[in-house]
């Protein structure tokens, strides 16, 4: 009996303080709790949804939300529902290509031109700067234009307009850490350049760089969705959210499901990135 | 406050250089001959090779460059390959649209996010400011084309209130412009709050509660005085977001602005005006965030002073 109550314990313990910790940061929760759904709608999309997204039904087209289309169908009689939940698949996909990219590129571009001299420094700086220039939208137009419209280049584009975020984010954070003792002490000790923005630097910097992700996220799939709805990005038939409103505009009036629920898809998404993203910076701001 | 601003005017050449570079090498990076592009698909070889010197691609790069830069200095950026009409001309019959769209936006983001902040920051943690955050964030998670369709399906097609494509009227403009107005609306009510929260912590605000000055004048004109620096700025600096939202709402609306002819172009492969349209935005919005850095630096003592 005893023994069974220690067990049960501590337990019960982890839950309440997980939950009390829940309660006063209710951001995480929340935008945690959104973006976890839209997760797990995009891993179990086969089974959610109640038909396949691309089976046409040329008998059943253009119909009102009910118990067998809870969204309705579309122009070509797909059940909107089911393309709204594979949809999750193609932005969550987005978003992990798109902020990799950014990452990938941005943060050690931004550490190297933090740990460089003046020069490297301020050619990097001005590349960014250049890019930075750009309103996104109208930089991933023009990338677009040139490379062709397809999802992956539009991916591209949009990690390309992202690079400059992550540049100086790691700059600044770089500026910031190199002062600190202990990176002078691993200075002063020999050890490499490399091994110090590697191990000493970029280890400090990624919560921030998590922060920004997540904000960063928000931003991808709402640009993505802009050009895809413009016929910049996803093409049909492929269950893209924007793509699905571009042909939802040709029946305003007629079906409003098929414009109605993609976008809705998007609010939700969006918000829990930033509302996620928020409560992040709030938790690693040391100020508070 | 002047070595601040000489260097800021130093930058400004150098950005716009970087970004006219960008912009020439993005377009000749194009798969292909870009004058095969250029002339169509249906051009003669003929039709391809005059292209190819008109375009001077028989040059060297370098004399490429410098005859485009020149020639976008002098206002002369090519010709379209649509309307074979100079791209400068067909930019300057729609900049008024995107223009007019742009501040009509910018007012109501103001009015509508300026008192919102400010409520929220008064009745801070109260049920004002939750509903405006709330609001805030809901606004900046918006995709704005799909807050157009929702719009015009309600007033346009159902109701039949407002017009649904097209600037015919200023009708016209209302649903576009407010469209376009709810990210930065969202942007600046959380600009205001917090700008407006940091003041109100001030020793002199204090003071003025101490000497019995009545609130609304504390947050009126002492408060929102202080605060209205970095919502200045923030205004400034979101101009690049604005036009890049006016790309997409003018494609939703027929808007016929400079951000539709962009998408235009891109379909119809008119790289000349694809060029002259992305050089014209950019440089419209280095020259904003140049202006608010400037306004920051006259403003701000810690600069002035500097």
């Amino acid at each position: 009996m005893a023994s069974a109550d220690t067990d049960i314990a501590p337990r019960r313990s982890v839950l309440v303080r997980g939950l009390r910790w829940m309660a006063n940061h209710r951001s995480i929760a929340l935008g945690g709790f959104l973006i976890g759904m839209i997760v797990l709608a995009a891993i179990f999309a086969p089974l959610i949804a109640p038909a396949d997204p691309y089976m046409q039904d040329l008998l059943a087209t253009m119909e009102a939300p009910s118990l067998a289309h809870p969204f309705g169908t579309d122009d070509n009689g797909r059940d909107i529902f089911a393309r709204v939940i594979f949809g999750a698949r193609i932005s969550l996909l987005e978003v992990v290509l798109a902020v990799g990219l950014a990452v990938l590129v941005g943060v050690p571009l931004g550490i190297l031109s933090g740990m460089s001299g003046r020069y490297v420094d301020q050619a990097i700086m001005w590349t960014m700067d250049i890019l930075f220039a750009f309103p996104g939208i109208v930089l991933a137009i023009l990338i677009v234009s040139v490379l062709g419209s397809s999802l992956i280049n539009l991916l591209i584009a949009i990690a390309i307009f992202s690079v400059p975020v992550y540049a100086r984010l790691s700059r600044n954070l770089t500026l910031g850490l190199k002062r600190m003792d202990y990176v002078e002490a691993a200075v002063s000790l020999g050890i490499s350049r490399r091994r110090i923005m590697s191990h000493y630097i970029l280890r400090n910097a990624i919560g921030p760089i998590i922060v920004q992700s997540t904000l960063t996220a928000g931003t991808v799939i709402l640009s993505a969705a802009s050009l895809s709805f413009l016929g910049l990005g996803a093409q049909p038939p492929l269950p893209e959210w924007g793509a699905m409103m571009s042909d939802g505009r040709n029946y305003l009036g007629l079906n409003i499901w098929m414009s109605l629920f993609p976008g809705l898809a998007i609010m939700i998404t969006v918000l829990g990135f930033n509302i996620l993203g928020d409560g992040l910076r709030d938790l690693l701001d040391p100020r508070k | 406050m002047k070595a601040y601003i000489l260097k800021k005017l130093l930058a400004l050449p150098l950005i716009l250089i970087g970004v006219s570079l960008l912009v020439f090498v993005a377009i000749r990076a194009l798969p292909g001959d870009p004058a095969r592009l250029m002339a169509g698909p249906e051009a003669t070889q003929e039709a391809v090779d005059n292209m190819t010197v008109r375009l001077g691609l028989d040059r060297s790069l370098p004399a490429q460059y410098a005859s485009f830069a020149y020639g976008a200095v002098r206002g002369d950026l090519g010709t379209s390959i649509k309307s074979k009409l100079p791209v400068v001309a067909e930019i300057a019959e729609r900049l008024p649209f995107t223009i007019g769209l742009a501040i009509t936006a910018y007012l109501i983001a103001i009015g509508i996010g300026v008192p919102a902040g400010m409520i929220a920051a008064i009745y801070r943690h109260g049920w004002p400011d939750q509903f405006v955050m709330i609001l805030a964030i809901a606004g900046a998670s918006i995709a704005n084309f799909w807050l157009a369709l929702m719009a015009m399906n309600t007033f346009s097609v159902q109701l039949g209130w407002l017009p649904l494509l097209g600037a015919s009227s200023w009708k016209s403009f209302i649903l576009p412009s407010i469209t376009l107005a709810v990210l930065p609306t969202a942007v600046i009510a959380r600009m205001t709050r917090s700008s407006m929260i940091e003041v109100m912590s001030q020793d002199y605000i204090r003071t003025a509660y101490a000497k019995g000055v009545a609130p609304s004048r504390i947050y009126w004109s002492h408060a929102l005085r202080n605060a209205l620096l970095p919502i200045i700025t923030i205004v400034g600096l979101n101009f690049g977001s604005l036009i890049g939202g006016a790309v997409v709402t003018e494609s939703v609306f027929n808007w016929p602005g400079i951000g539709r002819f962009l998408v235009d172009a891109v379909r119809y492969r008119d790289y000349p005006v694809i060029q002259g349209v992305t050089l014209v935005a950019v440089t419209g919005v280095v020259m904003m965030n140049f202006l608010a850095e400037l306004l920051i630096a006259v403003l701000n003592p810690k600069i002035r002073f500097d």
